[in-house]
């Protein structure tokens, strides 16, 4: 499955090192991670050593290479949110969910993450989860944010 | 692809769709308003449009009538069949819909009349608010392509890049270098096979602007024409968009509008007729800030770790791939067509002796009108904040401004008569940077605003070169020490040691501005370091070691008749009482998260 998978993403690029970043965000974007034997047949395939695809995948903040929840939480850290709160929102999240940012949840429902800006400072404190921009966040409101998507 | 015969509307409803207005349920307000329009029988006569960021991100949701220019703002579903009715059937625009500055009595109608748009000059946004973004149609329509036509076919490399240094523009991304010269410097570069490449850095990466991606949503289409009259100028064949990872609708209408482009014949072989031929293709970051160095985006193009390498040689003379390539930012692009238009003469007429032009400002944090901005270079930071940016919220008072993201500095209130130039932001210790304005009140605390961008770049500096990677951490070590309390006073003697060493020996940009928020901060707001390390003190209340919360029990039996919020909202149990008493914190559980302060009505809880 995952082999037919990484063919069909391949195909999508001539099989230059150039394209090797694209390949990688493709393959998260289909995954929401980077899966060891995904990447074996991308270095197989595209003939580059397995260390230079490892050293992309650990360098870039976009890749993971463990899975991630189905509902990907992003609190903004940027420095319009941190003016306005943000730590204790995500610390928030964190007591709410108990997990710590980075981690995720046994039900893989949910993981946290703290990002740099997500470029809407005019709503900060910014939260968001999978493609929702959740906007003007305040630490009493993260209960009824979990709990929109525990459904 | 069908080119789409545009029908007549006598109205057109401008809905914002930016990221902004999108959150707040612009989508649904479109839907809303089309729906009702159906139903009102007025689809023959007025047409729904989604823009890009309109700019006034703070009133959102949205929405412009044409003609007429009529504003209305935080709109909800339930006012739509009102609004219809009122304005499109009976046509009397609806007051309480439209903007009201808060010290005034009346609403203001028109977007033109109102404060926060007064100001502004619209080059770079010219099409903000007007165009749909998805319709090459609309930007045809508001003069698109003409610059290029002009630029292919009435001049030459050398007539192009001339009018680009006469206007005297300068790299918005950043550093400000002149840009007729540095395209000067890619057309002399010699390629051995003839290949030149043209950059457009969107890795918008300073946290507090987004002009960049506004401009993306909103206009990609300039940007496109800007970089196909640059690879006229240079002799270059292929192009390259380099988008941050962060901004999937940019990258969304920047492909749809990279097809339109081909399908009018406007790139790809052969260019309207004219034996011309430049491709563009995009690029996605993949999330790391130092990306936004040119040398390390460069090495992200070709599919390498994205790590800076020393310059000289620069991009110029060797660039992706070792050929000679020419990097712009986005909203520097965006400038180029109306350069051609209008000429250089023309642009150079508005701003300073030295900046010329307009720049866009994102005015974010403790303000009134948070939003994007477009003014003459020059402009006073007291207009800035107080005539377009509404003054500080709740009546705090302003403290400082923080520009040029993290390479920048922290500018305070003493200069709000300063002229926004390059040159006077230099001077002041911080830099234009790509224009995120982050206001700040006297409930920030400076220091910990230091450590935010140390803690910032330690964990965005890449590691290749010593000085960044050891010293933005011990740096970051010591200011982690005195905003709990800890630090010494030699430990600000250390911190200027430091950061002369990580400025001077640093590899790139990254490294050699990194110290910048820590030099501004200690250049002007000494006394609250000392506050820190002496009185071990918070003088903002931020610095949460330092904080100790406390319930007035006179205020919270007499005045909240203890309500209780408090402490049903305590995520450790810290508050001790029931109903109908005065509630107490313990300070072994307290977590000083602050939220018992927010929660509380009759302001019970102290901060101390």
């Amino acid at each position: 499955m995952i082999e037919a998978k990484v063919s069909d993403i391949l195909n999508r690029y001539a099989r230059d090192e150039s394209s090797l970043i694209a390949v990688l965000q493709d393959l998260q974007e289909e995954y929401s991670y980077l899966p060891r034997e995904a990447l074996e047949q991308i270095s197989k395939e595209m003939n580059v050593p397995l260390s230079r695809i490892l050293s992309l995948a650990t360098f870039f903040k976009a890749f993971s290479l463990k899975p991630k929840g189905k509902h990907p939480i992003n609190v903004c850290l940027g420095t319009a949110c941190h003016v306005r709160g943000a730590q204790l929102i995500l610390e928030k999240f964190e007591r709410e969910l108990g997990i710590k940012t980075g981690e995720t949840t046994q039900d893989l429902l949910f993981s946290l993450e703290a990002v740099r800006c997500l470029g809407c400072c005019g709503l900060a404190p910014v939260v968001m989860v999978g493609e929702e921009v959740h906007g003007k966040v305040t630490q009493t409101k993260v209960p009824a944010i979990i709990k929109k998507y525990k459904k | 692809m069908a080119v789409e015969k545009e029908k007549l509307y006598r109205v057109h409803l401008m809905v914002c769709a930016g990221t902004g207005c999108v959150s707040n349920h612009a989508f649904e307000i479109k839907e809303a308003l089309e729906k009702e329009i159906k139903r009102r029988g007025l689809e023959k006569e007025v047409k729904v449009v989604t823009t890009g960021c309109n700019g006034f991100c703070e009133r959102g949701p949205l929405m412009v009538v044409q003609p007429g220019n009529i504003f209305y703002q935080m709109l909800t579903v339930k006012d739509i069949p009102y609004l219809v009715e009122e304005h499109l059937l009976k046509g009397r625009p609806v007051k309480k819909l439209m903007y009201q500055p808060p010290e005034e009595k009346t609403p203001v109608p028109v977007l033109s009349e109102i404060n926060f748009f007064k100001k502004q000059v619209l080059v770079a946004l010219r099409n903000r608010g007007l165009i749909d973004p998805e319709k090459i149609e609309d930007y045809i329509a508001r003069d698109g392509y003409k610059a290029l036509v002009k630029a292919l076919t009435q001049m030459t490399p050398e007539e192009i890049i001339h009018e680009v240094t006469i206007s005297g523009l300068r790299g918005r991304g950043g550093a400000g270098f002149p840009t007729g010269l540095k395209w000067q410097l890619v057309r002399n570069a010699i390629s051995p096979d003839n290949e030149k490449y043209l950059v457009c850095n969107g890795d918008e990466g300073d946290p507090g602007a987004f002009m960049d991606r506004s401009i993306l949503e909103a206009d990609p289409h300039s940007v496109i024409e800007g970089m196909l009259i640059g690879a006229k100028a240079i002799g270059a064949t292929q192009g390259f968009i380099y988008v941050r990872n962060e901004y999937p609708l940019a990258v969304k209408r920047i492909l749809i509008a990279l097809d339109q482009a081909r399908y009018y014949g406007l790139l790809g072989h052969d260019i309207l007729g004219t034996g011309f031929d430049f491709d563009i293709r995009v690029v996605r970051g993949a999330g790391a800030f130092v990306c936004g160095e040119e040398t390390a985006l460069l090495a992200s193009i070709e599919g390498r770790l994205g790590e800076p390498r020393p310059r000289p040689p620069y991009p110029a003379e060797k660039g992706l791939w070792g050929k000679p390539t020419c990097i712009n930012n986005v909203e520097t692009w965006a400038n180029i067509p109306v350069i051609i238009d209008r000429g250089g003469k023309w642009f150079a007429s508005i701003g300073t002796a030295t900046s010329k032009g307009t720049k866009v400002f994102s005015i974010v944090g403790k303000i009134n009108n948070t939003g994007l901005v477009e003014v003459p270079m020059g402009i006073t930071l007291r207009e800035i904040i107080y005539d377009i940016g509404g003054g500080i919220p709740g009546g705090k008072k302003f403290k400082a401004v923080q520009t040029g993201g993290p390479s920048g500095g922290c500018i305070p209130a003493e200069l709000i008569n300063l002229p926004i130039d390059y040159e006077s932001l230099t001077a002041a210790g911080s830099m234009m940077g790509s224009g995120g304005m982050v206001v700040m009140d006297e409930d920030t605390c400076m220091v910990d605003v230091a450590r935010y961008f140390l803690s910032f770049t330690q964990d965005e500096s890449c590691g290749k070169c010593t000085p960044c990677r050891e010293g933005t951490k011990a740096m970051l070590d010591i200011l982690t020490r005195i905003t709990e309390g800890k630090g010494t006073e030699e430990d600000l003697g250390l911190l200027e040691e430091l950061a002369d060493t990580i400025k001077e020996a640093s590899l790139c940009g990254l490294g050699k501005t990194a110290p910048n928020p820590v030099l501004t901060t200690l250049r002007y707001f000494r006394d609250e370091y000392i506050a820190h390390i002496q009185d071990k003190k918070c003088p903002a209340h931020v610095c949460r070691s330092l904080n100790v919360y406390k319930i007035d029990p006179q205020i919270c039996f007499e005045k909240g008749h203890g309500c209780d919020v408090c402490r049903r909202n305590c995520a450790t149990d810290a508050i001790i009482g029931s109903k109908g008493e005065a509630h107490k914190i313990d300070q072994t559980k307290c977590i000083k998260c602050g939220v018992c302060f927010d929660v509380c009505h009759f302001g019970a809880v102290k901060v101390e």
